[in-house]
């Protein structure tokens, strides 16, 4: 008795699971951190910069400097999640001997393996990962993601591509639901998605980990509009320290994703914000400046 | 039996709750507002942030809501995060807890995420049972009129003070409804 099992799958999903119904927030510093923790977050994301000024700065975007995380995870006491870059499995296992809690493998950052995705079964620590759809979402979890979320498009403020690959999702998925198993074959070849995950969406009828959306989320109802869409919690990167007044909107934007389905409420939380990010149109991007295609 | 199950819904794993408790057949609902409370004859605080969940609970007004309620004698069951806002003080300054339950509390004493571990533990009158431990709470003090019914490594993991039940492991995230009954078990009685 009492022989303690770690790193399994049910405690990498299970912290997700605690994090449902949250947001999520980007911090750079301790100071931030500290305000994203006061105001309600269920966890930060440490890094070097938000992802407006990464899309800003060009060049490279890496993991976060150790001394950087490390200050975060100081600061708080709730989860701490980190970026490594798209099979910088390298990054990955640095952040996991510093002790952070989440790993995020993200197209946020430069991606270092242009075929693939970090082994994440070979880790204790839990990680997410980006999707557009349903195919990719499956690839990742069979590498072992054990949480998912939608890419969208980060940096932006803008929710229209976080709409369109939830909104897409849900309709895979009800696609998987309806379908018999001869079909789910033929699904699974046609999309590179693995049979087996199929499968369990199919059983489940839903995705068999939590799925957070992210990508352009910057007022409460962006926020309750991904979760009326059926998403379990919110990533908010550059959204609220791009704003006017961060603290308010982050006390917001948590309130909103718990009275999503509250109009009433939804309107008093809304109020007297000051300015949101200022935000950008998907259309003006070049191609090669979306970050949501990379990975695969 | 006619009783009606409020499980808080603010942040967490609320669903996993209510998913046991249809599994059980038992009439239960979700509690955002003090209205929503007043319709219930019990209630589960789920496991999630404790920090987060304080933070809408005192906004709401459930935090004077559910003392009161629980004072009164309504059962109060909480996972994790319920155990941290049941107790009647935290080594941490934040968040503000109920005090209902006589316990001292050392949050995520267990370590972080890769501490988080699966083990087998023994509960009174219930006999062995997988428990699912995540970022937990630490109980490091639990005074006179609260019963210890399970241990893992020397610390109490599942208490008990008379209306009250707390776990610093998950119960909801495994198959096995035994506590969820015990636990509604203490309906019959107030």
């Amino acid at each position: 008795m009492a022989q303690a099992e770690r790193g399994t799958f049910r405690v990498k999903s299970g912290l997700a699971e605690m994090l449902k119904g949250g947001v999520i927030m980007d911090v750079t510093n301790a100071e931030q951190a500290r305000i994203a923790e006061e105001a309600g977050a269920v966890a930060v994301m440490a890094l070097e910069r938000v992802p407006a000024d990464i899309r800003a700065a060009g060049g490279v975007a890496r993991m976060a400097d150790p001394k950087k995380i490390k200050e975060i995870m100081d600061a708080v006491t709730i989860p701490v999640m980190a970026k490594c870059r798209i099979g910088h499995f390298v990054e990955a296992q640095i952040l996991e001997a510093l002790g952070v809690d989440y790993v995020d493998e993200s197209e946020v950052l430069t991606p270092a393996d242009p075929e693939n995705h970090i082994d994440k079964w070979q880790f204790k620590v839990p990680f997410v990962c980006g999707a557009r759809d349903l195919p990719e979402a499956c690839r990742r979890i069979a590498e072992g993601a054990a949480m998912i979320r939608t890419k969208g498009e980060a940096g932006t403020g803008n929710v229209v591509e976080a709409v369109r690959h939830m909104r897409l999702m849900n309709r895979q998925i009800r696609e998987v639901v309806g379908a018999s198993e001869e079909e789910l074959v033929q699904l699974s070849k046609q999309w590179g998605a693995p049979l087996e995950v199929l499968r369990l969406i199919k059983q489940e009828g839903r995705l068999p980990v939590v799925n957070f959306a992210a990508g352009g989320i910057a007022t409460p109802a962006d926020a309750a509009l991904m979760m009326q869409l059926g998403c379990d919690g919110v990533f908010v990167g550059s959204g609220i320290f791009k704003s006017e007044d961060p603290e308010r909107r982050a006390r917001a934007i948590v309130e909103a994703v718990t009275y999503y389905n509250d109009p009433q409420k939804l309107a008093e939380i809304s109020e007297d914000l000051g300015e949101p990010m200022k935000g950008l149109e998907i259309s003006e991007l070049a191609p090669e400046e979306l970050l949501q295609t990379r990975g695969h | 039996m006619g009783h009606r199950v409020g499980v808080l819904a603010l942040q967490g794993d609320f669903r996993e709750h209510l998913a046991v408790l249809r599994r059980l057949d038992v009439p239960a609902q979700e509690v955002r507002t003090a209205k929503d409370l007043e319709a219930v004859d019990a209630l589960i605080l789920p496991g999630g942030e404790s920090t987060t969940i304080a933070r809408l609970m005192a906004k709401s007004g459930l935090d004077r809501g559910i003392k009161e309620r629980g004072r009164e004698g309504m059962p109060l069951y909480g996972t994790c995060a319920g155990l941290i806002l049941l107790a009647k003080e935290l080594l941490e300054d934040r968040p503000q807890p109920l005090e209902l339950l006589d316990v001292t509390v050392d949050r995520n004493a267990y370590g972080r995420q890769v501490d988080s571990f699966e083990a087998d533990i023994e509960i009174r009158d219930l006999g062995e049972f997988h428990a699912v431990f995540i970022r937990a709470p630490k109980v490091t003090r639990s005074g006179p009129a609260v019963e210890v019914l399970a241990e893992h490594d020397g610390a109490p993991v599942l208490v008990r003070q008379g209306n009250v039940l707390a776990s610093s492991f998950h119960p909801e995230l495994t198959d096995d409804t035994r506590i969820h009954e015990f636990f509604l078990s203490f309906l019959e009685k107030s």
